[in-house]
């Protein structure tokens, strides 16, 4: 189809269409006019944000709840600037987002003209791809190959920087299906010696363990790793983002492993004689000190990135595939294992280290994640932002199923709650409510999004788990750094209730645990719209189990220590 | 930590902004690149990329698998110790009053050396082969005063009939 009358920004659009969005999340500003123009024409509905950080975030929110791209749009300079941290949050936790950023005119380029920047110039270290547009005729391959781009493969950010005088210019080039992507290479089944490889190993072991993570359920292999675990009858620890790619509550699970894992899960990583990761990088925060790791277990690593392929340890068999069809390769080339000591000794382990928490004192925030859990059932979206809070969702909420937890984990990224529970609202067809999780500091870095959730009238619950300190930190300064509390006192809080119905939104507050159900109750028969639930928790609880960064998965803490501990020798 | 050079060959589709990728990814892992030499090949659409580097060989290995990953990188290998000619070329301004000319001359002619720009009291050499032999020529010629000295960096093909 030639479309001689179509500006760069209608095309833009209409390539937006054709790759089936239906949502965008933005923010405008002078250089993006012509596609905030563009879109009025258009049945794409923009979700106008507060912050274009949020817009991001909404954007990963959104992916990671339907699994299609995310887009964000918006304007150039500090529009695009505020755009990196959720790019690199993208990046860290492979979510498929496109970022169109608006730019001043070509003419104009690195002449810092007003609102100029160097937006992929500055990005390149945090995309997994990038264009800068010179010519409207570039645009209908740039766009498919960007959409192409952030969804194939190990999935990622593609950012696509738009000057102005190409989305305001004209368009004569035909809509294509035509890629130029010589370099760019989808890895699918693995080759076949490294899967009889890894079926050798597997038939040899009395103790094998799976370690599951996010790519396991990008790649939609949820039933190939229940099958698998099983049919070999093996036990099955998963990441953070890897939760609910295998259901929590199945006997087989050992629940979250690594530095706030289960007591149970890293005891299996010490003792298993196999390791099976699926989809999961050996992160530090959960192989502990590398040296010592699974030293004496066979390592296997399912990785659709090639690049993983011994950047954290050397494994004795590496598949390079898709998770989903690595696994129906291997499937056929199992069969049950002598395991069932192995396995009881596991369940045994879950007898006796179950995750517990004091009951006594003030209003615990596991008090209130296991509370929501218990009344929806497990039946809900949930999202964190990052700290104590994240981990206590992590620990007692028990996801079930793949896409039902969302949380920046690589990245670490506070703020990232409310507007991802915000992007999943949207993408959001399991009838069930979202229910986010913050805690008091990262909270305050996108509560603005407050209004973007009231606009729209989302089903979100939003827990504000405060604890007037930024708590994880202040765990770290307590535990290792002598008591000695810096800069982690958020003296200055507002009351979060008035701060909700400042916005048009109910506001809720528990301070006591007898409260706790009923309050959580009424906010979850709520269905006007977002409804907030203050939450003033036990200023200074710490999460255990703990393994200090950098040590041996054998130096978990289990409870509050007598003694000073040495600091810690990893980053974080 | 052990530090090794390596020569390293690309084959990159020609676009702009594919160089600063391929840096940075060099420089997010500590390898600093000594050299590099960057032309389009037989098919303008893509260029070829030598880079000789220094680091860590273990490093080397996880560098070589991220620049594949790179979209615009159709192919990155290791030419390390393989059966490959490696070239460069070099100039080397050398001050030279008329009296010592034929000692340098004598230079060239043993090194296979031309020279390509002569004043009264300078001279221009243009040497090529590999890095051992224009190291030598430079030694030698700090005998005289070197005004100014560059080098292209490695050029690097595989033997035989096989494509690099």
């Amino acid at each position: 189809m030639a479309n001689k009358t179509l500006s760069g920004a209608e095309v833009i659009i209409e390539c937006l269409k054709r790759e089936g969005i239906d949502t965008i999340f933005g923010y405008p500003g002078g250089s993006a006019i012509p596609m905030f123009d563009a879109i009025l024409d258009s049945n794409i509905k923009v979700v106008l944000t507060r912050h274009e950080q949020g817009a991001t975030h909404m954007a990963d929110g959104y992916a990671r709840q339907t699994g299609k791209v995310g887009v964000a749009l918006v304007t150039s300079g500090p529009g695009a600037t505020n755009t990196f941290t959720g790019i690199y949050t993208a990046l860290m936790d492979s979510s498929p987002i496109v970022v169109l950023a608006a730019q001043t005119t070509t003419p104009n380029l690195g002449k810092d003209a007003f609102q100029e920047c160097d937006t992929s110039g500055m990005t390149f270290a945090a995309v997994k791809h990038s264009y800068l547009v010179k010519d409207p005729n570039d645009l209908p391959r740039i766009m498919k190959e960007a959409f192409h781009i952030a969804r194939t493969g190990r999935p990622g950010p593609v950012l696509i920087d738009l000057p102005k005088d190409v989305t305001a210019g004209a368009c004569t080039a035909p809509f294509t299906d035509q890629m130029d992507l010589p370099g760019y290479k989808i890895p699918t089944y693995a080759p076949t010696e490294a899967v009889e490889k890894a079926a050798e190993y597997l038939k040899k072991s009395k103790k094998p363990l799976l370690l599951v993570g996010h790519g396991a359920m990008i790649s939609g292999a949820s039933r190939q790793v229940r099958e698998l675990a099983e049919k070999l009858n093996a036990p099955v620890a998963c990441t953070l983002l890897g939760l609910g790619t295998f259901p929590t509550d199945h006997e087989l699970s050992l629940g979250m492993l690594g530095m706030h894992g289960t007591v149970y899960a890293n005891k299996a990583v010490l003792d298993c004689d196999l390791i099976l990761s699926i989809g999961s990088r050996w992160d530090d925060r959960i192989t502990g000190k590398l040296e010592v790791f699974c030293k004496d277990a066979i390592k296997m690593h399912i990785d659709i990135d090639p690049a993983e392929e011994g950047k954290v340890l050397q494994p004795d068999v590496f598949m390079c595939g898709d998770a989903k069809m690595v696994l129906e390769q291997l499937l056929p080339l199992v069969s049950k294992l002598d395991t069932a000591e192995w396995v009881k000794t596991c369940q045994t382990w879950k007898k006796r280290f179950p995750l517990t928490y004091p009951k006594q004192g003030g209003l615990r925030m596991q008090h209130i994640v296991q509370t929501v859990s218990d009344l929806t059932k497990g039946n809900a979206i949930v999202t964190t932002d990052v700290g104590q809070h994240q981990m206590w969702v992590a620990q007692y909420f028990h996801i079930n199923n793949p896409r039902q937890l969302h949380s920046s984990g690589g990245a670490g990224t506070m703020g990232f709650g409310l507007p991802s529970a915000i992007g999943a609202a949207f993408g959001n067809t399991t009838g069930w409510p979202v229910c986010s999780f913050s805690g008091d500091g990262g909270f305050q870095m996108t509560e603005f999004e407050l209004a973007t959730a009231a606009l729209h009238k989302l089903p979100i619950k939003i827990f504000v788990l405060d604890n007037k300190y930024l708590g994880m930190v202040r765990q770290w300064q307590e535990l290792f750094y002598d008591h000695r509390y810096s800069s982690v006192d958020m003296q200055g809080n507002p009351d979060f209730v008035k701060l909700a119905e400042a916005y048009g939104i109910p506001g809720l507050r528990i301070k006591r645990a007898a409260d706790a159900e009923r309050m959580i109750q009424k906010a979850l028969d709520y269905n006007e719209g977002p409804i907030l639930i203050w939450c003033e928790c036990e200023k200074e609880d710490n999460v255990f189990p703990m393994i200090p960064a950098g040590a041996p998965l054998t130096s978990m803490i289990t409870e509050q220590p007598k003694t000073q501990l040495e600091k810690p020798t990893g980053s974080t | 930590m052990i530090s090794t050079a390596h020569s390293i060959s690309l084959l990159v589709a020609n676009r702009p902004g594919v160089l600063v990728r391929i840096s940075l990814v060099f420089s997010r892992r500590g390898y600093n690149i000594d050299s590099l030499v960057v032309s389009p090949t037989l098919d303008p659409n893509f260029s070829r990329m030598n880079i000789v580097a220094h680091g860590n060989p273990e490093i080397l290995m996880q560098i070589i698998k991220q620049l594949e990953k790179l979209v615009d990188v159709v192919q990155a290998k290791d030419h390390t110790n393989m059966n490959v000619v490696e070239k460069e070329l070099a100039l080397i301004k050398v001050r030279c009053a008329p009296e010592q000319r034929t000692e340098i001359l004598q230079l060239c002619d043993h090194f296979k050396a031309v020279t390509v720009d002569m004043t009264e009291n300078s001279m221009i050499i243009q040497i090529t082969g590999n890095s051992d032999k224009i190291d030598a020529m430079k030694s030698l010629c700090q005998k005289f005063e070197i005004v100014e000295y560059i080098r292209t960096g490695k050029v690097i093909m595989l033997r035989g009939e096989d494509k690099t």
